[in-house]
């Protein structure tokens, strides 16, 4: 049967991997293209890269890291799919389909869109019809507004007054094919997974749905895939700073009867 | 050469990334007579059934695909849509012909899954015949594979279909027919496994 997925969430600022805490401090953690190579190493199921940058400017610290200077989105997808030989899903700022195209054009297999999606639902259809629903990954930031989570878009910044579950349904009416749920309450907290929401949102609809934020420590995976039907188990900061983290997580999932890879 | 067939569908970078990883010598076949240059060839595909095998008959690259895979019997390898299109038949948003190499049909996943998500995507286990040319040296372990597609292939010839998958039932993703080769999942996109498999079809 089909295997839970562990995913590491990379956000790009500016072409430089940041960690990411309640969506708005962010710490240089080093350059994208080596970073996507040790992930390489460890044999990941798929990664997932966020861009957050706002003025669009990628300076790849040259200097530093010895490679050569990369300016654009689409090149640091051409330069990331040369070396990384599993699925790659990037977002951050699409707003329409010529958006996607470029992303998928140079190596992308899907895209997610978030606020894109949110303001122009119609997106989602577009994107579907062109490149098929699988491709089409809906990034739904959240926030618990008393007691019940809430969809925020702008970078978590704006709060939409709609409920997670009603939008993840509206989405797959529309075509979607994919969830990427992620707690902003939670980002950089290292204080476990929202299970009830995640669980919900698995009920909510039949798209697979990939659970963030809050993964402290490598448990928080298991507790995750053990009381909910979440398809994929996603994280950021953790495998950043755990010593080998990726391949032990997957260790533990596996000692503990998840069907992982 | 390996040829990659372009046929005007799809996102073929991701193959030719992973040969050119692997250092197996490859070019992009634009042009149907270029399939005389090359030893072996990939037939890749994303996209619909019916649109594709309109774009291979109408270009030409079905006539020469036949030479080239029955005539010579050079080793073919299809992917994905690329294995559908080997088979008969498929009934993709109609009913279209295939390539018809190898026998057998293609069908939609929901015909025998009711309770599950398509399309199937994710990484799952392929069970598999031992003694199969591209799974040589992929421990039985590692036979996991990234899979996206909402429809199916039933191979006619069993000993032929030589490998399976369980989502939901059990059907062929696999098939050795003498030098033509299928595989439904996305070996360029399936890691070590997926490379090795790439890599033995490189030096079959």
């Amino acid at each position: 049967m089909l295997k839970t997925r562990l995913i590491p969430v990379l956000y790009i600022k500016n072409g430089l991997i940041v960690r990411s805490e309640d969506f708005s401090y962010h710490q240089n953690i080093g350059n994208v293209i080596n970073e996507a190579s040790r992930y390489n190493e460890w044999d990941v199921d798929e990664l997932v890269y966020i861009d957050i940058s706002r003025e669009k400017q990628y300076d790849m610290r040259r200097d530093d890291h010895k490679i050569k200077s990369t300016n654009t989105i689409d090149q640091i997808i051409k330069d990331i799919s040369i070396v990384c030989f599993m699925p790659l899903t990037f977002g951050g700022g699409i707003r329409s389909i010529e958006d996607v195209d470029v992303r998928i054009q140079n190596g992308a297999d899907k895209i997610t869109l978030n606020t894109g999606a949110f303001d122009n639902p119609d997106l989602i259809r577009t994107v579907a019809h062109k490149y098929g629903a699988q491709c089409v990954v809906i990034s739904v930031d959240y926030r618990l507004v008393d007691g019940k989570p809430i969809v925020y878009t702008e970078f978590g910044q704006k709060n939409t007054r709609t409920s997670v579950f009603d939008w993840i349904k509206e989405c797959e009416r529309i075509g979607a094919g994919e969830i990427f749920l992620n707690a902003i309450d939670r980002d950089g907290k290292a204080m476990g997974y929202d299970i009830e929401t995640i669980g919900n949102a698995v009920e909510a609809s039949r798209l697979p749905v990939i659970g963030c934020g809050g993964a402290g420590e490598m448990y928080d995976f298991v507790e995750l895939a053990k009381l909910t039907k979440v398809s994929a188990i996603a994280a950021g900061n953790m495998f950043h700073f755990t010593e080998r983290s990726y391949p032990r997580s997957k260790q533990i999932l596996k000692k503990e009867g998840i069907n992982v890879r | 050469m390996l040829g990659i067939i372009n046929y005007g569908m799809g996102n073929l970078a991701s193959v030719q990334n992973a040969l050119n990883y692997l250092q197996i010598p490859n070019r992009m076949v634009e042009l149907p007579v270029d399939i005389r240059l090359c030893d072996r060839v990939i037939l890749p595909g994303v996209g619909a059934f019916g649109e594709a095998m309109h774009k291979i008959a109408s270009s030409g690259f079905k006539e020469e695909l036949q030479e080239f895979a029955l005539v010579r019997q050079r080793p073919l390898l299809g992917i994905c849509l690329g294995m559908q299109l080997l088979l008969e038949s498929s009934v993709e948003y109609g009913n279209f012909t295939g390539l018809g190499f190898v026998g057998g049909s293609v069908r939609h996943l929901s015909d025998k899954i009711y309770d599950l998500s398509i399309p199937h995507i994710g990484w799952n286990d392929v069970s598999s015949a031992n003694n199969l040319r591209l799974m040589k040296d992929i421990p039985v372990p590692d036979r996991s594979f990234y899979f996206v597609h909402s429809y199916y292939c039933t191979v006619t010839e069993r000993s032929t279909a030589t490998g399976q998958v369980c989502y939901g039932f059990e059907f062929d993703v696999m098939f050795e027919a003498g030098n033509i080769y299928g595989v439904q999942f996305h070996p360029e996109k399936s890691q070590k496994s997926g490379l090795a498999l790439l890599r033995n079809f490189g030096t079959l």
